[in-house]
């Protein structure tokens, strides 16, 4: 049900970006969706791809601090309040978000939400518990054309 | 006990390191008849030593014990450019069969000279380097140290040819080159800087190569400063003991200093170069045990004897026993040099406190570089450290807090504000040689 996700560690400044995305494009790889965190100083780019075993050995071998994280996808009604009433439902279960960044896929009325806890697994519990919807690999792939 | 140990090949002892283990009333002996030599020498040939002693109204003949040795005059480097390049010589250039010069990165270069019998004391000088590192016949030594007017490079090699070790001179660079043939030739010990080192470490793993399962066990690693922890994790992620060596062109070049087995201190070859720790500033000579900085006198140098020359190193003689049963004295490891300092906002810092500070939080020492500006005219202070795999995290907050850490615990040694910048990995240069731990642009 998690999905793995690679983290990248990159210095705020000009060209940055580029070049790992640069290194994963040569090597075939298309990107799911990403997501770039920044402070002053350095940014943290968060990639979802199809092969991220091979993403990580590319970029490991060109030299890049690449860290793999499960993280959990999950579904909401994509209308105003959808995400609002996931958050509640989390919230009430006590899951602490660490972050979170919405998939560019739209599925049906549904958006896709990625979400990263410290506990993912107790996270996917609760979750299904509550009766939402946990987006597994396979599933994510398949919404995706690519 | 001597007998025993010549035959200890095991033990890396060689008949060249007798002197090594001279009672002490036997080793002033040779000392004084050699001091009062060599000051003959360099006063009957040395221009600018004869005018210093005569200024003093000292002759050789005031040389009668070795304590006075204090009323000679010191020489600096200075001397050394201001006679360029042949100034300081005391044979005559048909005697002279080697000359070697520093990279003269501060203008003129310093030029030291070398007769017969000097490469000899030379290449006995650093066989008894290799021996107390443990090496002996047999061993295969990569010197990695670079050849040319650089003294590294030939002084481990003829010191390397009189052990009687074998020697592959790949001299610096070439770095795949260079774990291609620890690999392939079974290479038993390699020298170079040790910040070189650490990047064939790098290096190694990247191309697959684990050191840890090959035959290479020790480590000769001078030339610049290091500390005990980045020993640590150059010994843990090459599987070697880890050397310190200690020399400079201005005495004879690598030999003057090394570690033994027990890694507690550099056994100073004395019979050859004769220590003294002075206060930097009084110049005043201080006893065993206290803190200062290194003069040392050639006491067998023909054709450029150095006579109380000031190192710069700070460091104290130690003049317990060893555990390796040398009885020569030895220094404590240097850390810092009196030119490596730097002065920020009036607060003297050493790199090597930089270094301390970023080992007590990673655990190994990440690549780091310090940075020095000025800003409306106030002094700032920047180290850019790289981020390793061990500190990377998905999460800002838990850089955040690594970068911090790391800031809190500079300022923490320091006592002043520095800022901290976390950068990619391999984005701070490499060096081949000693590294450039401190760029100053103000």
């Amino acid at each position: 049900m998690k999905l793995q996700q690679l983290s990248l560690f990159l210095e705020n400044r000009p060209g940055r970006l580029g070049a790992p995305l640069e290194t994963i494009a040569k090597a075939g790889i298309n990107i799911l969706t990403l997501s770039l965190a920044d402070t002053a100083q350095f940014g943290i780019l968060r990639l979802i791809v199809r092969e991220w075993d091979k993403a990580k050995q590319v970029l490991d071998d060109a030299g890049w601090v690449v860290n793999l994280t499960e993280v959990v996808a999950v579904d909401v009604l994509d209308r105003p309040g959808g995400l609002a009433e996931a958050l509640a439902v989390l919230e009430g279960a006590g899951l602490n978000i660490e972050y979170m960044y919405a998939f560019s896929v739209r599925r049906g009325d549904k958006a896709i939400l990625i979400f990263r806890f410290e506990d993912p697994d107790r996270a996917i519990q609760v979750l299904l518990e509550k009766g939402l919807h946990v987006v597994d690999g396979d599933e994510l792939l398949s919404v995706v054309s690519c | 006990m001597l007998t025993e140990l010549w035959n200890d090949a095991e033990g890396g002892f060689h008949p060249a390191s007798a002197p090594d283990f001279l009672p002490e009333t036997a080793l002033k002996q040779v000392q004084l008849r050699r001091l009062r030599a060599v000051v003959s020498l360099a006063y009957d040939n040395v221009a600018l030593f004869r005018a210093r002693l005569e200024e003093r109204g000292l002759t050789p003949d005031s040389i009668q014990r070795l304590e006075d040795i204090q009323q000679l005059p010191f020489t600096v480097k200075a001397d050394l450019r201001d006679t360029y390049p042949f100034g300081l010589f005391a044979t005559p250039m048909s005697d002279v069969v080697r000359l070697h010069a520093s990279s003269g990165t501060t203008g003129k270069p310093i030029v030291v000279a070398y007769t017969r019998e000097d490469v000899g004391v030379w290449s006995e000088v650093m066989a008894r380097t290799l021996a107390c590192c443990g090496l002996h016949r047999g061993d295969i030594l990569q010197n990695a140290f670079g050849y040319g007017l650089f003294t590294g490079g030939l002084g481990a090699h003829y010191g390397a040819e009189a052990l009687g070790a074998t020697v592959v001179p790949i001299s610096g660079g070439n770095s795949d080159r260079q774990i291609m043939l620890i690999r392939d030739f079974g290479v038993s010990a390699l020298c170079c800087t040790p910040s070189y080192f650490t990047y064939l470490i790098e290096r190694a793993a990247e191309l697959g190569v684990d050191l840890r399962a090959l035959p290479l066990r020790a480590g000769i690693f001078g030339a610049e400063p290091w500390t005990d922890g980045m020993r640590d994790h150059i010994e843990a992620a090459a599987g070697i003991k880890a050397y310190d060596i200690y020399g400079l062109s201005e005495i004879i070049g690598p030999g003057v200093a090394s570690e033994c087995s027990a890694q507690q201190g550099l056994h100073i070859f004395e019979d050859h170069f004769y220590p003294e720790i002075i206060d930097p500033e009084t110049g005043e000579t201080l006893p065993d045990g206290e803190e200062g900085e290194l003069v040392l006198t050639t006491l067998s140098k023909k054709a450029m004897p150095m006579i109380r020359y000031r190192t710069r190193d700070i460091t104290s003689l130690i003049s317990e026993p060893c555990a390796c049963g040398r009885t020569i004295r030895r220094m404590r490891r240097i850390g810092r040099r009196s030119d490596d300092m730097f002065i920020i906002r009036g607060v003297n810092v050493f790199p090597s406190q930089v270094e301390a500070a970023l080992l007590a939080v990673e655990g190994t020492l990440p690549h780091y570089q310090i940075i020095l500006t000025r800003d409306q005219g106030l002094d700032q202070m920047s180290v850019e450290v790289e981020v390793t795999p061990e500190v990377f995290s998905d999460k800002i907050r838990a850089l955040e807090d690594v970068r911090a850490r790391l800031a809190k615990a500079i300022e923490h040694i320091l006592g002043i504000r520095v800022g901290l910048r976390l950068v990619e990995p391999r984005s701070i240069p490499r060096s081949e040689g000693k590294a450039k731990r401190v760029i100053d642009r103000r």
